[in-house]
């Protein structure tokens, strides 16, 4: 029981603390998970985020997962996973609650009027990086990422088809063409 | 009573395929929130935006505040819990099952072939969201219509806070300051130059 709270705990921290998920995570995880409770090395760190990328979900929350089966077997997983989920969970909701009661008051509209411009800039600057991660060679821009965003943009064709299809685009590209398919997955 | 069950049955259900499907992490579940908002109704396209904000300004991952936020909004704190639990609810299965197997599935060349194909289709969704954003916060295309005047297109003052703020999250000094401390400038510039008109 004391091993799973100390589970618990330690991942609650990992999701109190990493602003904004992914990469922000991985400082903490060596702080704690790796020097402090000697629950895993660098090395199996850096394994479950990238196996953690190619699964669906979260990658803080499934990197979590990784870590707590790998100490404590299946309910570890859960532990881990949950907990590192719970402070975004209470944060968001106080902060929601809150809102929600003063969203009328004209000194709130003004500030995310002003938020919302900023919003965009973030998104654009996300959109950059991404680009540059996924583009691996002219075949995605033509064959994927036009259609994708043209039927996205302009159609309301559901996201979740588009995916698929995606995926199995990716897929027949890479057995017609005998290719290893993009890169570091 | 029954019609808020049904409501919360429904909310987990659409944020446990958002949980299967939106895959590239981060700003991927945007689309996806875009979408299920035009196709309840639960919430405007606006509401996302500032969403993004709050989820981006607070600790933990995107994908989780953004969920935590839209159920909150459509459910109170039973919907919160709900769509967080259906967004981080097939990857944790997955991870566990799969965790044995997965050093082999990583390697797996139509595993990397697929995500040939996701990266860009994942890139492909943000932008057209962000296109869409740009309608809802540096234009103001309803006020347009209603006067037909073509200078109430633009909102000139987000449109200069937003070149001002792309410049300056792309160059050397300011480049890695944390995205908090923008959303927070933005704020108040807002209220001070009353960018919301109100």
């Amino acid at each position: 029981m004391r091993e799973y709270l100390k589970l618990f705990w330690a991942f609650v921290k990992v999701g109190g603390l990493t602003f904004g998920g992914g990469y922000a995570m991985l400082p903490i995880l060596q702080r704690d998970i790796v020097e402090h409770y000697g629950w895993a090395t660098d090395e199996e760190v850096m394994d479950y985020y990238a196996m953690a990328q190619c699964l669906p979900g979260i990658i803080m929350v499934n990197t979590s997962t990784f870590i707590g089966r790998h100490r404590k077997g299946t309910l570890g997983g859960l532990v881990a996973g949950f907990a590192s989920a719970l402070p975004s969970l209470v944060i968001i909701t106080v902060i929601a609650a809150f809102l929600t009661r003063f969203a009328e008051y004209p000194v709130v509209q003004n500030a995310f009027a002003g938020i919302r411009a900023c919003v965009v800039v973030l998104i654009a600057n996300a959109i950059i990086k991404l680009w540059k991660s996924a583009m691996v060679d002219w075949m995605c821009l033509v064959i994927i990422f036009l259609p994708v965003f043209a039927l996205s943009a302009f159609t309301g064709v559901s996201p979740i088809l588009l995916v698929v299809a995606a995926a199995l685009a990716g897929i027949a590209v890479a057995a017609v063409s005998g290719r290893k398919g993009g890169g570091e997955a | 009573m029954t019609a808020y069950l049904a409501l919360l049955l429904t909310l987990f259900w659409e944020f446990l395929k958002i949980g299967v499907f939106a895959v590239g992490g981060g700003m991927a579940a945007l689309p996806f929130l875009y979408d299920l908002g035009d196709k309840t109704g639960w919430y405007t396209s606006a509401q996302v935006l500032d969403m993004l904000a709050v989820s981006e300004s607070t600790p933990g991952p995107i994908g989780i505040n953004m969920a935590t936020y839209v159920g909150y909004t459509v459910g109170g704190i039973p919907g919160a819990a709900l769509a967080t639990l259906g967004t981080i609810l097939p990857g944790i299965i997955l991870v566990l099952l799969l965790a044995k197997f997965l050093q082999r599935f990583r390697d797996n060349r139509y595993v990397n072939a697929a995500f040939y194909g996701l990266r860009p289709a994942s890139t492909a969704l943000i932008a057209a969201a962000g296109v869409s954003v740009l309608g809802e916060s540096l234009f103001n295309v309803s006020l347009w219509r209603e006067t037909g005047v073509f200078a109430d297109l633009f909102a000139v003052g987000p449109i200069v806070l937003a070149a001002v703020l792309a410049v300056l999250t792309n160059v050397k000094p300011t480049k890695k300051l944390h995205p908090v401390l923008y959303i927070a400038a933005s704020a108040v510039v807002g209220i001070v130059f009353k960018l919301g008109g109100a």
